[in-house]
């Protein structure tokens, strides 16, 4: 299982997800109607490190985090 | 929170005078031709009473940090300071300062780091009317590797 966490505006509780690449677990993600329209504009970071690989593989207790568009200022 | 590094967070609006004071005096001995600060204050438009921030520090110190390692490679330092939750009108919710040996390492570098802040520093902005937050969706910038979701999703199609 991962824990995957939805930041800033996502309106939407940590939830836990099999899946052993980021791939899969995007699949998931895309079922779930209150984060699909969000997907396309998220970055994604595991254990706290950036991550540019879709294919990225994940491992149990990983912690996935959704960040989408950002605006500090 | 506050004066463990040079990026410190705040709740609520920044005391700028303070900490533009106190990051001169840091500073006052360590040989620096130049020190430009940049300040954001938050506008009074659209009917907004505040502005509002969540972060995400760990990723926030990470963005910060390759920023500071960049300044050192050029001889220079970087400074940040930004808010946590509302920040009204007419006050500061973010200063930057750079201080460098010569002047043109230091315009350059605060342009590069002020304009990468707003692309990449893993910070969220929601206006604040009639006390509620509204995610600010059309000034809100994807980061750098947005889209690994759906680039996963198109390969194995």
């Amino acid at each position: 299982m991962v824990k995957v966490e939805f930041l800033g505006p996502i309106a939407r509780e940590p939830m836990e997800v099999e899946a052993e690449s980021l791939a899969e677990l995007s699949k998931r993600l895309y079922d779930e109607e209150t984060i699909r329209p969000w997907l396309q504009k998220c970055a994604v970071a595991i254990n706290d490190v950036m991550v540019k690989d879709p294919n990225h593989p994940l491992k149990e207790g990983d912690r996935v985090s959704i960040l989408p568009p950002v605006c500090g200022g | 929170m506050g004066e463990m590094s040079d990026m410190e967070l705040y709740e609520g609006p920044l005391n700028v005078k303070e900490i533009f004071g106190r990051w001169l005096d840091e500073e006052a001995e360590s040989n620096y031709g130049a020190y430009i600060p940049f300040v954001g204050t938050i506008r009074a438009e659209d009917g907004i009473e505040a502005l509002s921030f969540d972060i995400y520090e760990p990723i926030l110190r990470q963005w910060f940090e390759a920023w500071q390692a960049r300044a050192v490679e050029r001889g220079a330092k970087v400074k940040m300071a930004h808010s946590i939750g509302d920040v009204p009108v007419h006050t500061s919710s973010y200063i930057s300062a750079v201080f460098s040996p010569r002047r043109r390492v230091a315009l350059e570098l605060i342009d590069e780091f002020v304009e990468d802040f707003k692309a990449n520093a893993p910070i969220w902005k929601y206006d604040v009317i009639d006390g509620k937050r509204i995610y600010a969706a059309d000034r809100s910038t994807p980061m750098e590797g947005a889209g690994v979701l759906t680039g996963g999703l198109k390969r194995e199609k």
